[in-house]
């Protein structure tokens, strides 16, 4: 087979989705928003809806989300995207509407406006990244920091006792009736690739039925704030964070999952 | 002539958004304007021009949602009264650096703090100076009147498309609590999604194949380029005011002495330009209908006609600081107000011009 062969459109097994731009990343090499965001892009391709998307990505290191997605795209005050998908889920009900959030963003500063858009069961898509820091401002304490985990405003790790205990916040709207699908992954292997994508599918397919909020928990990493580089980010993710946030379906249908 | 009814002034701006085909009112009670949501609420509008009405999870939700719909070309309202107008202030500066439609009513009580829940004209700083942070500035309209009331949120409708910036209406707890009679203008319908596409083609409505993605945003990392982004905003303040200053005169011709207020403050000082006049007083009245942008230019103006003025407003002074920048010292300008929630009467007006401009 020479160049030529290989090229032929029959040869694909791989391309970028149309749905992302030329526009490279500005995330840290290794880390895991580049890879959602081409999942979510990749799912919005397939379905063919990008007509009828818009998303919201509020402050946080995927601030700049819309100008990596190829699509209409709102960026939100920090912790309020929910609150902006309300507005556009109701105003156009027949358009898919999701949102991208950081730990920080949705479980503390919008904490409120992420459960109670969870409560009214707005026909939303949450896409809810969880490294366990602020990224963007540079690696503080999050809500979802784990104990003992070091972080710039806990350098000698988070003492529960004086900071308060990690937030599980997905497993607490999956409590709430308005959601029908909840779920947490992760992106550090191709398994768990596929297994997001398929994820980020089912809550598409959720939106499509109206069936109620779906929030899609993402365990990812940040080598940067975490000081580690990405391969040791990623295996210290699977020692410390998997055990603390397990993977899995945690609300499906409408019904939690027992294990 | 449109349909009379006596209203609440807080009804009467809800059966305004209505009637003036707004798309969508997110609010969280707070008195004195419950009555805004409450009405909306009674009225289930969403059954029948399909606006939809929702009560937020607070303020901030509230303001938010705001946000996502005029991010869209739809034309959202919030209302609130000032502790409720403060957590909105962020949202609000997104809103005006994003340039999205919105209406945001304000039935002023007395603060700072929780305060009470009397009338005040004490968030004149907060409506017409920032409030948020940034530099932006609202189209803020003064109503005196229930019927007003009404009739702002049409002109309300009209600044936030004609400039992409959020108006807000700066009432207060007499405006929105007194009931008057008032007469509603015709329905107008609301626009299709094909006319809100055509109105705002920048809106995120979906990326069409035709056409490039639109971003609803405030952010821009370079400062030279967030430079240009505030040049540009400034530049539709000066066009404000150049063309949309608003105001009314009353008994100016031959005034040698002026009174300068808005809103219901306004109102009072009507009744004390006749007590005044029956004394022999020539005395007139300025009323500001737009706060911001000011009737400086008139102001000016009237400092060559009369020996002093005198701003009336219920607050410890904010008003008169704009009134003194544009009389720029030629004749002298005071202050008289009560504030907290306490109302001054035409009497205390007067008596306020004597010891304080007459002399
Ligand atoms: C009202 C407000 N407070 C604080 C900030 C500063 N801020 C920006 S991003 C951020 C934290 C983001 O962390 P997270 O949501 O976990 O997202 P990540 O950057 O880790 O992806 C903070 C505190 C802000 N922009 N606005
Ligand atoms: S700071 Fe962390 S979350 Fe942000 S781009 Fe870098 S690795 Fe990713």
């Amino acid at each position: 087979m020479d160049f030529k062969d290989i090229i032929k459109p029959e040869n694909l097994v791989y391309r970028r989705s149309s749905l992302l731009t030329d526009k490279p990343f500005s995330y840290c090499p290794g880390c895991g928003h580049g890879t959602i965001h081409r999942l979510i892009m990749e799912v919005v391709e397939e379905l063919g809806i990008q007509e009828i998307t818009v998303g919201i990505a509020p402050v946080g290191c995927s601030v700049l989300a819309y100008e990596f997605m190829n699509m209409d795209m709102q960026q939100a005050a920090h912790g309020r995207a929910p609150a902006l998908a309300t507005a556009l889920k109701r105003l156009m009900p027949d358009k898919y509407i999701f949102t991208y959030q950081g730990d920080g963003d949705l479980a503390a500063i919008g904490t409120a406006e992420t459960i109670h858009a969870c409560n009214r069961g707005e026909n939303i898509i949450i896409f809810f990244v969880n490294n366990g820091i602020y990224g963007m401002t540079g690696g503080q304490m999050a809500p979802t920091t784990l104990p003992g985990m070091p972080a710039s405003t806990c350098p000698f790790g988070r003492d529960v006792n004086i900071m308060g205990n990690p937030l599980k916040i997905t497993e607490l709207v999956a409590q709430l009736p308005g959601v029908h699908f909840a779920t947490r992954q992760s992106v550090h292997t191709p398994r768990n690739v596929r297994r997001a994508k398929k994820a980020i599918q089912m809550a598409f397919e959720v939106q499509k039925n109206k069936k109620g909020t779906s929030f899609v928990e993402f365990v990812s990493n940040c080598n940067s704030g975490w000081k580690l580089s990405p391969v040791a980010a990623n295996e210290w993710m699977e020692q410390h964070m998997f055990p603390f946030y397990p993977l899995g379906d945690i609300k499906v249908d409408g019904n939690l999952v027992t294990k | 002539m449109g349909e009379l009814r006596l209203m609440k002034g807080n009804e009467a701006f809800a059966e305004a958004c209505i009637r003036a085909g707004v798309d969508a009112y997110f609010g969280y009670p707070i008195t004195p304007q419950s009555e805004v949501l409450e009405y909306l609420m009674s009225q289930k509008p969403y059954e029948t021009t399909g606006m939809v009405v929702l009560q937020a999870e607070s303020e901030v939700a509230a303001i938010n949602m705001c946000y996502g719909a005029g991010g869209a070309g739809f034309l959202p309202v919030t209302s609130s009264s000032s502790p409720g107008i403060s957590l909105k202030m962020e949202g609000v500066s997104y809103i005006a650096g994003a340039e999205l439609p919105l209406i945001i009513l304000n039935v002023v009580r007395g603060g700072p703090g929780l305060g009470d829940i009397q009338p005040a004209q004490s968030d004149y700083f907060q409506a017409t100076k920032g409030g948020g942070h940034g530099d932006y500035r609202l189209y803020v309209l003064a109503p005196s009147s229930v019927q007003e009331m009404a009739d702002f949120v049409l002109i309300a409708k009209e600044m936030a498309f004609k400039y992409r910036n959020p108006v807000m209406i700066l009432s207060d707890g007499i405006i929105g609590q007194m009931m008057e009679k008032v007469e509603l203008f015709d329905p107008i319908p609301r626009r299709t999604i094909q006319e809100v596409e055509k109105q705002a083609p920048w809106a995120t409505t979906g990326k069409k194949a035709n056409r490039e993605r639109n971003i609803i945003t405030s952010l821009d990392l370079d400062p030279l380029k967030q430079e240009q982004h505030v040049y540009h905003l400034r530049d539709k303040y000066s066009q404000m005011e150049r063309e949309d200053v608003r105001f009314e005169e009353i008994s100016t011709e031959d005034a040698e002495y002026l009174l300068v207020a808005y809103g219901s403050s306004a109102r009072i000082c009507q009744k004390a330009v006749d007590l005044a006049r029956e004394e022999g007083i020539k005395l007139g009245l300025l009323r500001a209908i737009t706060l911001f942008p000011f009737p400086s230019k008139r102001l000016a103006e009237l400092s060559n006609q009369v020996k002093g003025m005198l701003a009336v407003e219920m607050s410890l002074g904010q008003m008169v600081e704009d009134v003194k920048l544009a009389v720029n010292c030629r004749v002298p300008v005071e202050h008289y107000g009560r504030t907290g929630g306490v109302i001054h009467s035409p009497v205390e007006v007067l008596e306020a011009l004597k010891s304080k401009i007459i002399k």
